[in-house]
């Protein structure tokens, strides 16, 4: 296994750049949380394995590692994705955010605040997929995207029954659901998503 | 000091909160460790047999591989180490060539980074000898014997034959259940290393005094010389409750390796290696008078176990208090398969056992023309109706009236397939159910520290059900002081005996031991340190039948052209005892219907009819709710107050699941005319022919 | 899973080239099947060459004045594009029921269609699967097959195609657009999968290394009322059990034409043509089917 180091990411990569190699490994620039970080990746490892075992931000989770249960997810250029099926070299130049990344400094947003005072977990192992999901899905109900339980020729008004269809991709063991969807209504009726 | 606000009964959101929601609160698999390795599990793909090779040198120089443990190379582990049943053959990895079931870890491989494990496991060539398997559940199996009796033993009170002849009405139905899994969300995850003389481990577990004990039995190891710690864990449901693969294999890593190593099963692994409720089919028989009086119950379970394992799905426990009967009969009978060790799953024996009692009621209320709640009225046992013990108390009646109360039963048309909604059938159901409740033996210690504060120390767990706060509260208002002021440290078994997060006895086992310690620590001054242990207290406190409560009340809709079942109300009113945390304990119940409904709908592990393996160990194949799939849900509680126990509280964190599967399978069959006895109520179930007609 | 080249794509030519190259790469879009498969053993390609760079993202009027859907478009934007909405409901309200929000957001039309069967046993390399290694056997003839076809399928594969979105493209005669190395060209999404027989290996009659570029949709559907209804074991984030895209074209309450596709009962999305045929030319009404009230 020949191992392609490059100089430096900087250099090598410039702004947006991907090492182009023949290489089972490649050197990528994370954009993390506003962060830049400089990695040497087997291309292997995907995102959620990159976030966790390299960046060392063990907030998003692993419940499945197959795109079954949104315990990973995090957003991508505001988009919630989830990180077990992308590929860290893939999610090169794109700005990634995890549940560490969304409250400012020691202040939780107003999602965040909601999921506590209602009570919107329990093991909290699902927590972080279900608030960056909330907030992606919060985003995508803004730009009018339907959803499956949109009427056809109507726009979508964000009720319980659209809350749920849209957070469907994660799963709570706990059942945590209900409290689940009302702290994403609340937090839709403060109309402040993302602080 | 005193003069604090109670802290008991008070509505608070969790003390981790502000960690969970920000990924801040740590899992065993977060935990950061230096010079770590990690470990990927092999499993058998083979449902029995025998190991014919492992051909380790294929993968030894694949990068970054440290090597591979298996049966030839493995520590020996002590065959007596086990479970709550006894000697649990289930611990038994890595000892010999024989594969007893599908899924049997075979090897440990262990690498630098995770992708080198991962990719050296998949490559690892193992081969089998394979011998026939029997994976065939019924419960007429040849096989069947009677359950071990430690606890749900069969009864025999009056004469079930005599009085079921003599019945107005008798309802007799076979009621199938099918494989679950627990399914927590975190798959588990253990992290071993050893600290000069002392093996360290952090696990996901449900309790690391008492896998401490089984760690150190199953390596022959003293106990001061193992410590085992958790984090938080992310949910259990009784898988975490036994000592699991990931642990038994990171401690045989770190031995052999002599550095940490991790072991976090793939989902896949978790449902193949971790405890699941066992497949069940049930008979019950049920004799009554015109007026609704039972006059029988009889009520036999079946359940699937391995030869590796004693187990006991206690099926038929609730049936011997929650109605008056003059005759009951009881059976519950084993069926040893070629299938992991079955354990127990939330609600266990209860979640199924009530689905069989509760539904075969709701045919009783049917065939004598009279409201399903009349019917359990009816029948309120004064004692016991199989020990003749007390209830220490009793409030079933209220959950019953006061859930049908806010549900609007009242207005019910008893008779089936009576709504429509366009394409769609309506229909309402209820159930009734208990739950035993108690307390073990745990110890506890309070230092009163020099700044006024307190710190507690308990080996408890949270597994998501909010011990840490409600011990908090608990010790707060046992010694007098504001929740402030106490600091609780919990799951390390350096913190000596406890009970488990489990039979939901968690709580009340621990409140016990924290408002002992508080009392003496109070009456000596508030000075310097006290532990005690519960262990004679436990034993002193008179036999009682002591019991949560609740009724269950489901509205369905069904599409009779597709089978499409969805629950659009689900109520519940619970008798829990002294509510701890309001806010907490309506999600712990809340969370335990939706599993009921999870249950009655969704839930099946099925096994592949020629290899005996499982199909879809996964959760794309095996279905858990999912948001959509459920309402806003009512869940409240009677006042009540379990007088054996300090601070009068029980458990609440299994009687939620318990009840929901016949509430809704009740609901479907008066929506569509049909009865549903086999979970889960899958489309191709309900659908009908001519559905408009 | 095996070790792999990654490489990143802003030309096609380049894109074709690469895969033409060498027998191991694999087109890369939203990875939501290829990564999942990858993981399992399924599979294992030597390079990955990925496309969402590609200038083929969007939802543009084409020349006749049907839609075409670039290949890398995702399934998200797909949904929620006011033209896909306006005048092909059905096929919004497919991708919508697909999958979830977070995998639509990454899968994409090119992906989508290419995806691979969610037979249990295709997914386990454990297992004997004619699709996966040709000759193998089928474990799910004798084995669980529940959720299996019950159209077109053969003693060779009984696996269904679990697209969504391919269902409501077949209802409204979509085709396929490629390019290889040798040019482009366009399949008929009803050719697009051929039937089973013995070849279940064989899902598509794409070339080798073909790449998909678009999906195009005709000028206007039969009406703008098309709707699709998928029945699911949980009510979101499944597969199908069945579903049906329908569109009903009526005058003074004649059916006047009727495009119905059925998805998860066949290795592909399957035509209702005698359904088609029976409701062609006779009365708009409940009444008609067979069953119905
Ligand atoms: C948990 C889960 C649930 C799902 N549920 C549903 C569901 O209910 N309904 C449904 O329809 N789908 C469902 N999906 C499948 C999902 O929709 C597909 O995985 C997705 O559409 C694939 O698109 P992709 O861009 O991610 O493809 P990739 O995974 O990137 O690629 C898939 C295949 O297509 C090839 N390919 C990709 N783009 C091109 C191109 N332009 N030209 C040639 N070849 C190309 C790749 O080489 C690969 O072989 C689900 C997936 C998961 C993981
Ligand atoms: S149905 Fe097809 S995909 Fe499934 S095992 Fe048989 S051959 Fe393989
Ligand atoms: S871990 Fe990514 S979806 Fe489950
Ligand atoms: S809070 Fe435990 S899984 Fe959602």
């Amino acid at each position: 296994m020949a191992f392609h180091r490059l100089s430096t990411c900087a250099v090598a990569l410039g702004e947006k750049g991907v090492a182009l190699n023949e290489d089972t490994h490649s050197e990528i620039l994370l954009h993390v949380n506003g962060v830049k970080h400089c990695l040497s990746v087997d291309n292997r490892t995907t995102l959620l394995d990159a976030l966790r075992e390299r960046v060392g931000h063990t907030g998003t989770k692993k419940g499945c590692d197959h795109g079954q249960c949104g315990a990973c997810t995090v957003l991508c250029d505001g988009r919630r994705v989830v990180s077990c099926l992308m590929l860290a070299v893939a999610a090169e130049g794109a700005e990634v955010t995890t549940v560490e990344g969304l409250g400012g400094d020691g202040e939780l947003l107003p999602i965040q605040q909601e999921f506590v005072r209602l009570d919107g977990f329990q093991c909290g192992y699902c927590t972080s997929g279900q608030i960056c999901s909330a907030v992606g899905m919060l985003a995508e109900y803004a730009e009018g995207w339907p959803s499956a339980v949109t009427a056809p020729g109507s726009e979508p008004v964000l009720d319980a029954v659209e809350v749920r269809e849209r957070m469907s991709g994660n799963l709570c063991r706990c059942g945590a659901y209900p409290s689940i969807v009302r702290a994403v209504l609340e937090t839709a009726a403060r109309g402040e998503v993302t602080g | 000091m005193s003069g604090a606000a109670p802290a008991v009964g008070v509505a608070r959101p969790r003390v981790e909160g502000p960690a969970k929601v920000t990924g801040r609160a740590r899992y065993a698999a977060d935990v950061p460790m230096a010079d770590l390795a990690f470990g990927i599990v092999v499993v058998s793909t083979v449902t029995r047999g025998r190991i014919r090779d492992i051909d380790v040198a294929a993968v030894q120089d694949m990068p970054g591989v440290l090597g591979v443990i298996d049966h030839r190379n493995a520590p020996r582990l002590n065959p007596d180490a086990g479970h709550f049943f006894g000697p649990d053959g289930g611990l038994q990895l890595l000892q010999d060539d024989v594969i007893p079931h599908a899924g049997r870890p075979v090897a440990l491989v262990v690498a630098e980074t995770l992708e080198q494990a991962r990719a050296a496991a998949e490559a690892l060539p193992v081969t089998y000898e394979v011998l026939p398997h029997d994976t065939d559940f019924s419960a007429d199996h040849p096989a069947g014997r009677a359950a071990m009796a430690l606890f749900d033993g069969p009864v025999d009170v009056g004469d079930v034959d005599r009085e079921l002849a003599a019945s107005a009405v008798v309802v007799r139905e076979r009621y199938f259940t099918p494989e679950e899994h627990c399914s927590a969300m975190e798959p588990h995850s253990a992290t071993a290393w050893w600290e000069g003389e002392r093996l360290q481990a952090v696990d996901s577990n449900q309790g690391p005094f008492f896998i401490a004990t089984v760690v150190a039995t199953l390596f022959s190891l003293p106990l001061e010389q193992v410590r085992i710690r958790t984090e938080h864990v992310g949910g259990g449901f009784g898988s975490k409750g036994l000592c699991g693969p990931q642990l038994v294999l990171a401690v045989m890593g770190a031995m052999h390796f002599a550095r940490p190593v991790r072991v976090t099963l793939s989902r896949n692994q978790v449902f193949l290696t971790t405890a699941m409720r066992p497949a069940i089919e049930q008979m019950v028989r049920i004799g009554a008078d015109d007026d609704g009086r039972l006059r029988a119950i009889h009520h036999e379970a079946a359940f699937e176990l391995s030869p590796l394992a004693e187990y006991i799905e206690g099926c038929t426990e609730l049936t011997k208090t929650l109605y008056a009967t003059p005759a009951l009969r009881t059976r519950l009978t084993a069926v040893p398969l070629d299938i992991l060790p079955p354990y127990s799953m939330r609600g266990p024996g209860a979640a199924p056992g009530s689905f069989a009692l509760e539904c075969a009621m709701d045919e009783v209320a049917e065939r004598l023309g009279i409201d399903p709640l009349e019917l359990r009225l009816r029948n309120e046992p004064t004692v016991g109706p199989a020990s003749g013990l007390p209830f220490s108390t009793r409030n079933l009646v209220a959950c019953l009236r006061e859930g049908a109360r806010r549900f609007g039963w009242a207005s019910r048309d008893h008779r089936p397939r009576m709504r429509r909604e366009g394409p769609l059938l309506v229909g309402t159901g209820l159930a009734a159910t208990s739950f035993s409740v108690g307390a073990f033996p745990s110890t506890a210690s309070i230092t009163a520290e020099p700044d006024g504060t307190f710190t507690v120390v308990v080996n408890a767990t949270d597994l998501g059900t909010g011990a840490r706060t409600a011990l908090t509260a608990i010790a707060a208002d046992a010694l007098a002081v504001g929740a402030e002021k106490v600091r609780l440290r919990i799951s390390d078994s350096d913190f000596g005996p406890a009970w488990s997060a489990g039979g939901s006895r968690g709580t009340t086992s621990w409140a016990w031991a924290i408002t002992e310690a508080a009392a003496k620590l109070r009456s000596s001054g508030d000075q310097g340190t006290v532990t005690v242990d519960t262990a004679q207290l436990l034993n002193d406190l008179p036999s009682r039948e002591r019991h949560s409560y609740s009724a269950v009340f489901a509205e369905v809709t069904v599409d009779p052209a597709t089978g499409e079942v969805r629950v659009r109300r689900l109520l519940g009113m619970f008798a829990v005892g002294r509510v701890v945390n309001p806010l907490m304990a309506r999600s712990q119940v809340i969370g335990g219907m939706i599993g009921g409904l999870s249950m009655a709908l969704h839930e099946e592990g099925v096994r592949d009819p020629v290899s005996g393996r499982h199909i879809n160990a996964d959760f794309a194949g095996y279905h858990i709710s999912a948001h959509a799939d459920v309402p806003d849900i009512e869940a409240d509680f009677v006042p009540d107050y379990e007088p054996g126990i300090p601070m009068g509280i029980k458990g609440a964190g299994e009687i939620g699941n318990v009840g929901t599967p016949a509430a809704i399978a009740n609901a479907v069959w008066h929506a569509t005319g049909s009865r549903q006895r086999a979970l889960p109520i899958r489309p191709d179930r309900v659908i009908e022919e001519h559905p408009l007609q | 899973m095996r070790e792999f080249a990654y490489q990143r794509v802003t030309q096609v030519r380049e894109a074709l080239t690469l895969v033409a190259e060498n027998d191991g790469s694999r087109y890369l879009a939203g990875g939501t099947n290829l990564v999942d498969l990858m993981k399992c053993g399924v599979e294992a390609p030597t390079r990955l060459v990925d496309v969402r760079s590609l200038p083929l993202g969007g939802v543009r009027e084409g020349a006749d004045g049907g839609l075409v859907i670039g290949a890398t478009t995702t399934n998200s934007d797909v949904a929620a594009h006011p033209e896909v909405r306006r005048r092909f409901p059905a096929l919004s309200q497919a991708v919508l029921a697909g999958a979830s929000g977070q995998l639509r957001n990454m899968a994409t039309v090119g992906g989508n269609l290419l995806q691979r069967t969610r037979c249990a046993y295709f997914a386990d390399p454990s297992q004997a699967c004619n699709k996966r290694v040709p000759g193998t056997g089928c474990s799910a003839v004798d084995g669980a097959h529940h959720n299996h076809a019950v159209f077109g399928w053969s003693r060779h594969c009984v696996a269904t195609h679990p697209s969504d979105m391919a269902v409501a493209l077949a209802a409204f005669d979509a085709v396929v657009h490629y390019e290889t190395l040798d040019g482009g060209g366009e399949i008929p999404l009803s050719e697009f999968y051929p039937p089973v027989g013995d070849t279940p290996q064989q899902e598509t009659v794409l070339p080798s290394g073909a790449l998909i570029t678009a999906v195009s949709l005709p000028k206007a559907a039969l009406s703008p009322w098309s709707r699709y209804r998928k029945v699911r074991d949980r009510a979101s984030y499944a597969f199908a059990n069945v579903s049906i895209a329908a569109d009903l074209g009526v005058h003074d309450g004649v059916v006047r034409d009727v495009r119905i596709a059925l998805g998860g009962v066949a290795s592909q999305p399957w035509r209702a043509r005698s359904a088609e045929a029976f409701l062609r030319g006779g009365p708009a009404s409940f009444g008609t089917v067979p069953g119905g009230g």
